[in-house]
């Protein structure tokens, strides 16, 4: 099965050609941008992690090493498509447009980080496993009746593909021809669980196969393949041909979350070693070397302006005034039955407001 | 002046397709999903037709899947349909609880009104129609506990297509329970076109000054049996048919005990944590000093629904609503 899934690659390791289909699509531009992307979301992703070492947000869901999966798989959607991420996946929706204050206000415990920007559909993130597959298939589906060529892209982990809602979405997906890409970020372990005890079968892209769907394996560190290959997929779906399972072989370097300690199920010296192999930022820079469009300067300057985004992201989150505790009881229906009116009443009057 | 309303004498399965229908024609976008729904019109034949008229991509036989069912249908929702996703069986509800508690019912609260899923779920439930195991399961009360759905059972064919229609309407996620027991036990004149029961409403079946008998669904038909045989023993009931179940009708709930001082309710569900309970400490909160009695509840016990060759023993029966109702008034 692993002949029949090969791990399709762009750009190998060191940053060299092995498929040059693309070569003139991968501009200089392009490059540039997408490298500036997984800078961005780097860095966020460790400023996610010291605040909440520092106690400045609560339990924060880190992803640094699959930034080229999240952030090839997001740019290849378009406007109007809809995105459904995990916990893990803010990579992915800051580049579909979600603001960075948005996304730390989410870590911080507020409803606002669930809301995305106008005219973006993009899903809160989905906490139980697998379930967002049906919500994808079902605003899919949707599009589809519809008449529209807008398409769905979901995220799910490796673990998600034992849960039953794998299967129920790539199956109602599969019987509709919903067009949706069911992106799966393979990165070895499901909390603590390394994916040899999650399945027995050697690869996710083979599942497809029970389900009659397109199923594609990807070098999920290298972005360019993610970008072309998830962008084929998307291509695919708005034609009416169908769904496509990605399974996008990635690793996190870091915790599963922050409250979790990595040491306990696996050599983290193991995974520091990894990144001198499979470091998606580092490969794009050895490309850029390779290619004479790596400039020193340039990429000082984009360090220094992310960090101050970041920082003014950071801010922002921290100087939005707290919430009204009326949010808590005003938008669980259209209109409050008496049962939550009362209490809402009952509870501003033992606060003494009323 | 009165204005004529063409009816038609229904049953309530046909009233419930009726309302379908109904709401169908009026807005493209109500679709209907399910297994079985299609060509086969449903196990109790309640989307009957509704394929040969709306044709299969609004009458849908999904794979058989309720996670899958309810999880698509709130991408749907989400998505500008009001999906009708019809699970078999309450029973069978089960694996797409998950979906249910997880995402239906507090997408709007977790987006701050964002995202809004308005769909319906209808289900047939209760024991008494001699169903194989699992069939007959009345879990109400796990769905009365989840913040964000409401919760409604109508007890006869107007009420049904009238609450189906406004079930329909509600911005909100909606489990429509469907009582096996009452969908052809009668006939009754059902206006044709479109009308509306509100949610939210109780009713009053029969007007009594000595007890408030509270019931819905199956239990309907029981608590007027037992009704009859307390006004025999000169106790006059006043019987409430609460129809929504979240939220309930506080006002009627607690006029009706204000009035009477004493109050029986029952249902055939377990009774911990059932809406027995709700409904004690609705009395309690707003009509404690007008209480002659302690209130009494005759409900399903904490069983599982029994094969049906015991299920005669579990469901409440008026003869132990009327024990309850002479308990109440001779304390």
């Amino acid at each position: 099965m692993e002949k029949l899934f090969p791990k399709l690659q762009i750009i190998n390791e060191n940053g060299e050609w092995n498929d040059e289909t693309y070569r003139s699509e991968i501009t200089e531009e392009l490059t540039k941008e997408l490298y500036k992307k997984m800078l961005r979301s780097r860095l966020f992703d460790r400023k996610g992690v010291n605040l909440q070492r520092q106690g400045r947000i609560g339990t924060y869901v880190p992803f640094e090493g699959q930034e080229a999966s999240q952030i090839g798989s997001a740019l290849a959607m378009g406007e109007g498509d809809w995105m459904f991420p995990t916990y893990r996946d803010h990579a992915a929706t800051m580049t579909f447009g979600h603001s960075l204050k948005t996304l730390f206000l989410y870590w911080k415990g507020r409803q606002e980080g669930c809301i995305p920007p106008e005219g973006k559909n993009i899903f809160p993130p989905a906490v139980p496993i697998a379930s967002q597959l049906l919500h994808a298939t079902g605003t899919a589906w949707a599009e589809k009746l519809k008449g529209t060529d807008r398409a769905s892209i979901v995220y799910f982990g490796d673990g998600a593909t034992s849960e039953g809602d794998f299967h129920e979405g790539l199956n109602f997906a599969s019987v509709f021809n919903a067009p949706v890409v069911f992106f799966n970020q393979n990165n070895g372990f499901a909390i603590s669980v390394p994916i040899e005890k999650q399945m027995k079968s050697k690869t996710i892209a083979q599942k497809a196969v029970a389900y009659e769907m397109e199923g594609v394996r990807l070098d999920g560190n290298d972005v360019f393949a993610v970008y072309f290959h998830t962008r084929t997929a998307v291509e695919r779906a708005r034609k009416g041909e169908g769904p496509t399972l990605i399974e996008s072989v990635t690793w996190r370097y870091g915790a599963h979350t922050t409250a979790d300690d990595p040491s306990k199920y696996r050599d983290q010296n193991e995974s520091a070693t990894r990144r001198e192999k499979t470091d998606p930022i580092l490969r794009l820079e050895r490309f850029m070397k390779n290619e004479n469009i790596w400039d020193e300067k340039w990429a000082e300057e984009l360090h220094e302006s992310l960090t101050a985004e970041i920082e003014a992201a950071v801010k922002e989150m921290e100087e939005t005034p707290a919430p009204h505790y009326n949010d808590v009881f005003d938008h669980v229906f259209a209109e409050n039955p008496w049962p939550i009116e009362s209490q809402k009443e009952a509870y501003a009057h033992s606060r003494g407001d009323r | 002046m009165t204005t004529a309303v063409d009816t038609k004498k229904l049953t309530m399965v046909q009233a419930v397709t009726d309302g379908m229908r109904v709401m169908m024609k009026e807005h493209e976008n109500v679709i209907v999903l399910g297994e079985d729904v299609g060509q086969n019109g449903g196990v109790f034949r309640a989307t009957d037709g509704l394929v040969s008229e709306f044709g299969e991509k609004r009458v849908i036989d999904t794979p058989l899947a309720e996670s899958g069912i309810i999880g698509t249908s709130i991408g749907l929702a989400m998505n500008g349909f009001k999906p009708i996703a019809e699970m078999q069986f309450l029973g069978f509800i089960y694996p797409a609880f998950n979906q249910i508690m997880t995402h239906a019912s507090r997408i709007r609260a977790r987006t701050l009104g964002h995202f809004t899923v308005p769909m319906v779920i209808r289900a047939p439930f209760g024991a008494g129609v001699r169903a194989p195991e699992i069939h007959s399961d009345s879990v109400e009360a796990l769905f009365t506990g989840m913040p964000g759905m409401k919760v409604v059972v109508p007890s006869n064919p107007y009420d049904a297509k009238g609450m189906l229609i406004s079930a329909i309407e509600d911005p909100d996620p909606v489990l429509f329970l469907e009582p096996m027991r009452c969908y052809r036990s009668t006939k009754m004149d059902v206006p044709e076109g479109k009308y509306n029961v509100p949610l939210g409403k109780a009713a009053r079946l029969q007007e009594g000054s000595d007890v408030s008998v509270f019931a819905y669904g199956a239990m309907i038909d029981v608590v007027t049996k037992a009704a009859k045989s307390a006004e025999e023993k000169g106790i006059k009931c006043d019987v409430i048919d609460l129809r929504t179940l979240y939220p309930l009708d506080k006002d009627m709930i607690a006029e009706s005990v204000q009035k009477t001082g004493r109050a029986v309710i029952v249902h055939e569900a377990p009774g911990t944590g059932g809406l027995g309970e709700t409904i004690m400490s609705l009395i309690n909160d707003t009509s404690f000093l007008y209480m002659k009695a302690p209130v009494e509840r005759v409900t399903g016990f904490d069983t599982p629904v029994p094969m049906f060759a015991l299920e005669d023993h579990y469901l409440p029966s008026a003869d132990r609503v009327v024990q309850a109702i002479e308990k109440v008034t001779q304390f």
